[in-house]
């Protein structure tokens, strides 16, 4: 019986516009539709394979704001047991350190957990630290960048993929991995599992309720404050080299005044 | 405000029914939509992936209760149909007789076994069913059919031809009503009984992602308990047809809601005189024109879809939504073509696809001229179907 929380994030859509709010530059939620992160639904997918392939449970922990409810019920329609969803004014601006110690908090509320598993980076925020934060918290061996996972007995065995190269990890349980695009394809949630998906227990919490001090999270608190923000400017149309039989040359030398070589 | 859902008409979906949307939506962006063309344009269908797709995802089937089945409510049902036939009639129409004409005859008129060996493989997608009713010389006429079931011994004999039989070709099982000396009876055959064959309709140019077929029923043999045990007369295949019809009532406003988005983002972008087509009124009138049609039938099959939840969904309105909706979408989809230009008639985009597509869904399911004697009927109690 393994026991397994994912960590799931709601992020705006990648197909549509992105933007922060003018006031506090943190990101205007109302501006885009708001979807679970796909690399959120690997990892989910990962976890339920891991469940079918013996035994487990699957509980989905997401930190975010009540519409957060819908990325909440994706991962409950793939298949996932249950969901504690944590959500509070508070919260809004907090940065990576305070978010993985509200994560931190909410997966001591779990007991006897084997596996967190998370995405290696988000696609919003992309610090690709939380998990890392996470292990050093918990005190848990991290496994990260991982494409490929088996959990055998009381281990975990991982490839881990970076540009270095691949790096084969084992680890006792209980332990945290965060994954990567490659480590599989995630399911459609089926008609029937989003029939059942509303059937299944979600707790919802407060900072409070986790015993976190609510004068460390959120952006007052934050250690790092974001000055001023400004779209990236619309790319230009370029320039045109003509070839007079030294384009080559002319090319060269436009990409050495770019520092490119 | 949102142009694809003008009159905010999902935000009143539960939030069960927008999973079912969003999950429909996603497996067709992914699965479906990057490959209709080419199906269109060689008219064939990868027929088993399909069904084993659809099975997975839950469409099959999908608002019929226990054996396997989701159990959806009628307007998820609705939404599902919707966002099919944003793609492509034809894959609406695969789900329809799956689902609304095999599956429901069975789970509604069947015997318990017949039931239990048929549904659950059916909405898995490892079994397709298909739906016998029209005959070469019994269409609007359906009491007018030839082929004939009659008993020998304790064994049911059947012998006829039914005409545009979708995926005919490709059922593991076909429900085949027949006249029986107890009037007409359906009848659940398996595809690989002896004398049953089923022949492809060529050189369709409409609903060509979609296979459709001749079967010949030459001495079919079947066991006695092949019938549906209780229902007689043509009570049987209309409810049939009543549910299927649901789903095109729906489905019609995702194929019209396509042709008024592939419209409305052409003329954004294409310049003629200087500006683009979207800057000059007569455009306006037209993208007017399509936003109107659009939500009004969106709203109008939302409505009747309430109503069949409530179960209090009459069948004349059921023909008043067949009537409104299709009609809806094929002036749509003709504005919409003209819209395009030389454009509009390529299938590179969707809107003659669609516009060819419905000319299909006008006439089967009952066609308009049959609707339309239905309200003719139900407004003044005077049944106008027959000369004399
Ligand atoms: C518009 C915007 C403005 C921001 N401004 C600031 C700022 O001013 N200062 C600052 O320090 N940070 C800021 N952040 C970062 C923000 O705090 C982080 O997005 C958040 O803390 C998580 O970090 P990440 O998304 O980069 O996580 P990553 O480390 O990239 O995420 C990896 C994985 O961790 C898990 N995870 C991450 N967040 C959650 C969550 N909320 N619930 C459940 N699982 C989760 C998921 O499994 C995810 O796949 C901002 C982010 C955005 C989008
Ligand atoms: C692609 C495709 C798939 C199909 N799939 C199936 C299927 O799976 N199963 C199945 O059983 N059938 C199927 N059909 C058949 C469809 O249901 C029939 O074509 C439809 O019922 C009309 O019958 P018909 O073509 O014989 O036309 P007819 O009944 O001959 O009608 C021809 C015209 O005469 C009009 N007309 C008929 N009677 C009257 C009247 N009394 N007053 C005024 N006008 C009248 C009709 O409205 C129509 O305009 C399919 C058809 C197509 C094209």
């Amino acid at each position: 019986m393994t026991n397994i929380v994912v960590l799931v994030k709601q992020v705006p859509d990648t197909y549509s516009e992105r933007k922060l709010s003018e006031s506090d530059h943190t990101l205007d939620r109302e501006s885009a539709d708001a979807v679970i992160d796909e690399i959120n639904e690997r990892s989910v997918e990962e976890a339920l394979k891991i469940k079918e392939a013996g035994e487990g449970e699957v509980t989905v922990l997401c930190v975010g704001p009540d519409r957060a409810t819908d990325a909440i019920r994706k991962a409950l329609s793939m298949g996932a047991d249950k969901a504690i969803h944590v959500s509070d004014e508070s919260l809004h601006g907090s940065d990576m350190l305070a978010t993985a110690k509200v994560l931190a908090a909410a997966i001591g509320k779990v007991e006897g957990v084997d596996l967190v598993i998370a995405g290696n980076e988000a696609s919003d925020g992309r610090g690709g630290a939380v998990p890392a934060m996470l292990a050093e918290l918990l005190g848990l061996p991290q496994l990260t960048h991982v494409r490929q996972l088996t959990v055998e007995g009381g281990s975990v065995k991982a490839d881990r993929e970076t540009e270095e190269g691949i790096t084969h990890l084992e680890a006792n349980l209980p332990a945290i991995v965060s994954v990567t695009e490659k480590i599989n394809e995630p399911r459609y949630p089926s008609f029937k599992g989003i029939m059942a998906a509303k059937k299944k227990p979600v707790e919802t919490l407060t900072v409070a309720d986790l015993g976190v001090d609510s004068g460390e999270v959120g952006l007052g608190n934050a250690w790092s404050t974001v000055l001023e923000a400004s779209p990236k400017p619309p790319r230009t149309a370029g320039e045109r080299v003509e070839d007079d039989g030294d384009g080559g040359t002319k090319v060269a030398e436009y990409l050495v005044a770019q520092k490119l070589i | 405000m949102d142009p694809r859902d003008f009159l905010g008409i999902d935000a009143s979906l539960s939030a069960e029914e927008r999973d079912i949307r969003d999950a429909v939506r996603e497996y067709a962006r992914a699965e479906l939509q990057p490959h209709v063309a080419d199906w269109y344009e060689t008219a064939t269908l990868p027929a088993r992936e399909l069904a084993k797709g659809f099975g997975r995802l839950g469409v099959l089937g999908m608002h019929l209760e226990g054996y396997g089945c989701a159990g959806t409510s009628a307007v998820a049902y609705g939404i599902a149909c919707r966002e099919l036939e944003a793609v492509d009639s034809g894959l609406r129409s695969f789900v329809s007789v799956q689902g609304s004409l095999a599956m429901y005859a069975i789970h509604t008129w069947g015997s318990e076994e017949q039931r239990e060996r048929w549904l659950p493989r059916m909405a898995a997608g490892e079994a397709l069913g298909c739906f016998g009713l029209t005959e070469p010389d019994a269409g609007s006429d359906p009491a007018s059919m030839r082929t004939r079931a009659r008993r020998d011994g304790s064994d049911w004999v059947l012998d006829g031809t039914k005409m545009w039989i979708t995926n005919g070709t490709v059922a593991d099982v076909a429900v085949v009503w027949a006249q029986t000396d107890e009037g007409v009876r359906g009848f659940v055959v398996p595809t690989d009984t002896p004398g049953f064959a089923a022949n492809e309709v060529k050189r369709k140019l409409s609903l060509r992602a979609s296979l459709t077929a001749e079967l010949v029923l030459d001495g079919v043999r079947l066991p006695a308990d092949a019938v549906f045990p209780e229902v007689r007369g043509l009570r049987g295949p209309l409810s049939c047809l009543n549910e299927a019809r649901f789903g095109i009532l729906f489905g019609t406003v995702g194929a019209a809601r396509a042709c008024y988005e592939a419209a409305l983002e052409y003329v954004l972008s294409r310049e003629q005189f200087g500006h683009p087509l979207a800057a000059y009124q007569l455009t306006q009138r037209k993208l007017a024109d399509l936003v109107v049609e659009v939500n009004r039938a969106g709203l109008l099959a939302l409505h009747l879809g309430r109503l069949k939840d409530e179960g209090s969904l009459h069948h004349s309105q059921v023909s008043f939504g067949k009537l409104a909706n299709v009609r809806a979408a094929l002036d749509v989809a003709r504005t919409a073509r003209s819209l395009l230009g030389a454009n509009g008639i390529s299938l590179e985009y969707p809107v003659m696809r669609h516009m060819a597509n419905l000319e299909t869904v006008l006439t089967y399911e009952g066609t308009e001229e049959m609707h339309a004697l239905s309200l003719g009927q139900a407004v003044t109690g005077i049944p106008a179907f027959r000369v004399g």
